[in-house]
């Protein structure tokens, strides 16, 4: 499996917590990779690891055989777009200004805005559908709206590889299956998508890679159908589980034992 | 594509947009900016006719003239614009590196800084007033890099920025006073008066160096000026669109200290243009942009037309201009607040 995003040996921490240590990472090219796991476990600063927002502490993140400290930031940004978890919409912005500022790595000192940028930024709004809202401002909108303006930014940035921090959260389910479909849309354009995401049926539903994380290092990764298990699950979550069939899209599902059934299985463990 | 009234500029493979409100209300103001230019140099007690001015500017006027206009008038008009502008220029992007309207050169403690300079140099050295802007200037400078170096944690962060700076400049305040009371009495009236921020009696050798300053930074800030909007996403969302964040926000903290540092050795530390400039020509213009050089002449006009009150409001009296910047400023910047908040509600 070839990949143009990996990862070896990293160590991963903030200040001098040490969140992950020995992480060995591959994003399978044009794959919807998804990274899941409890509260905590390092996913999201694998994530950033990943984008190179965060300098890993030791070990190596690789782009294109290269490593990413290596390029300048915006050959990084020709490559890579990443949509952090909480973006912040500046005081006053118009749809249509932020989405454009998607295209600064493209952009000059002299080329501020050519006809390519105009038709890439007009693109991304219509297939993000928020081409009608180009004048409203960011802060007048709902939450759905909000995420697919910054989604639109993103896609604006026209890079092969996309890294998503928590997409859907703060959304409701209707929104959380809007948002994801489109990243199912564009990952079947031939994009490489890495997603963290806290719904695990969600994940296994549209992703067709899947990384499990647990306290800082890497529990499985593989095709959801191959790796999501009742073990699995209770080994990352600590919490007895059914897996069965999704009856919509046969993808496993998920579905938590019951409260008494958990009861008893603690019983059983603390008098076996 | 974005606001309505965006256009595109193009020229061969070269590229921008403009925001035509933006260049229209820019426009309104620099020729308003010349208007109270021309009054400035024509009335005063000596009214000279614009003819005169013109000839006098044009190097035919006589000796009289020439003595009222270019020694006496030009040099305080020129350094009105020029202090303004820096000023102007200076907070728009420490608002923009905060991201906080309050995250202006005098608010955090940079003022104070160049204040201190200019005590030590007035009350311990006695000098002229020269060496009083160097010391303002190093004071200004070193402030600056404490601050920095005491904010930077894994990247120097605005709200830190902010709250370490306002933290310095209460320090230096307790400080100045500290040093005014130890000053006699006439060293003390010295150091109020330069404290209030003035630009009685400026001369070529005040325009000179905020001239010289602005013609250096003034491009760097506008090279920079694309950064500054990105810095403004944020330091993740920035740095995945390719903005070396860190070296981009020193270079910008550098150009910004450096206009705020000039501006207040040239004139003291004049309140409020810093503040309200940036904050009025966003508002008056409407974009989210950076809007280096809307603050820059919104700076200006500030600065020139407080002067120009100051001296026709009490004539005779000399009112400093600082005095006028805080009064006009702060009463404009609470209306168009108000205005805003209710039009919101």
């Amino acid at each position: 499996m070839s990949s143009r995003l990996h990862a070896e040996d990293l160590t991963l921490s903030y200040e001098q917590r040490i969140v992950a240590e020995g992480l060995d990472v591959r994003i399978p090219d044009e794959s919807f990779t998804v990274i899941v796991g409890p509260n905590a476990c390092g996913k999201s600063t694998l994530l950033k690891a990943l984008a190179r927002l965060l300098k890993p502490r030791q070990g190596t993140v690789f782009l294109d055989g290269r490593a990413i400290s290596q390029y300048s930031a915006k050959q990084v940004a020709h490559r890579l777009g990443m949509l952090p978890q909480t973006p912040i919409a500046p005081n006053g912005i118009t749809v249509g200004d932020l989405v454009a500022r998607g295209r600064y790595p493209h952009q000059s000192l002299l080329q501020q805005w050519s006809r390519e940028d105009e038709s890439i930024v007009a693109e991304a709004m219509r297939l993000t559908e928020v081409l009608e809202l180009s004048n409203r401002f960011v802060a007048e909108l709902s939450g759905g709206q909000r995420q697919r303006v910054w989604l639109a930014m993103v896609l604006a940035q026209q890079t092969p590889i996309l890294l998503l921090d928590e997409p859907t959260t703060f959304l409701d389910i209707a929104h959380q299956i809007e948002v994801l479909d489109l990243c199912a849309d564009l990952h079947e354009q031939g994009r490489t998508l890495v997603a963290v995401l806290h719904d695990l049926n969600l994940a296994c539903r549209y992703a067709d890679h899947l990384i499990a994380m647990k306290a800082g290092t890497i529990v499985a990764q593989g095709h959801p159908a191959e790796v999501v298990t009742a073990e699995l699950v209770r080994e990352v979550f600590g919490m007895d589980c059914r897996v069965i069939d999704d009856p919509e899209t046969g993808t496993p599902l998920v579905v938590p034992a019951g409260r008494v059934a958990r009861r008893k299985a603690l019983t059983t463990v603390r008098t076996g | 594509m974005s606001s309505t009234a965006s256009r595109t500029l193009r020229i061969g493979r070269a590229s921008t947009r403009v925001d035509v409100r933006a260049v229209v209300l820019v426009t309104a103001l620099l020729l308003l900016t010349l208007g109270i230019a021309t009054l400035s140099l024509t009335s005063g007690d000596f009214p000279v006719p614009v003819a005169d001015v013109i000839r006098s500017l044009t190097g035919r006027g006589d000796t009289g003239t020439d003595f009222i206009v270019l020694t006496l008038r030009l040099p305080r008009v020129l350094c009105a614009l020029l202090v303004g502008a820096a000023l102007g220029v200076s907070g728009a992007i420490f608002q923009s590196l905060t991201r906080n309207p309050l995250g202006s050169p005098d608010f955090i403690g940079l003022t104070m800084g160049a204040t201190t300079g200019a005590l030590v140099v007035i009350l311990l050295r006695a000098g002229d007033s020269g060496e009083v802007a160097v010391g303002a200037l190093v004071g200004c400078t070193l402030t600056a890099l404490a601050m920095y170096l005491l904010a930077y944690r894994r990247g120097a962060q605005g709200f830190r920025l902010i709250l370490i700076g306002v933290g310095i400049g209460a320090m230096l305040d307790a400080f100045n006073s500290f040093l005014i009371t130890r000053a006699r009495l006439d060293e003390a009236v010295a150091a109020q008066r330069w404290q209030v921020g003035s630009l009685n009696g400026r001369g070529w050798e005040d325009v000179r160096p905020v001239g010289a300053a602005l013609l250096v930074l003034l491009p760097i800030a506008l090279v920079y000026a694309r950064r500054l909007t990105m810095l403004t996403l944020g330091d993740e969302a920035a740095t995945a669109l390719g903005v070396p964040v860190e070296r981009s926000r020193f270079a910008l903290f550098a150009v910004s200290v450096g206009l705020a540092a000039v501006a207040t050795a040239a004139a003291g530390p004049i309140s409020f243009v810093a503040l309200a400039a940036p904050q009025l020509a966003r508002r008056l213009t409407g974009t989210a942009g950076s809007g280096l050089l809307a603050a820059a002449v919104t700076g200006g006009f500030l600065l020139i037309a407080g002067d120009w009150a100051a001296q026709r409001v009490m004539p005779g009296n000399n009112l400093p201009v600082g005095v006028a910047t805080g009064a006009v400023g702060g009463v404009y910047l609470c209306w168009l607040l108000v205005h805003e908040w209710r039009r919101k509600a």
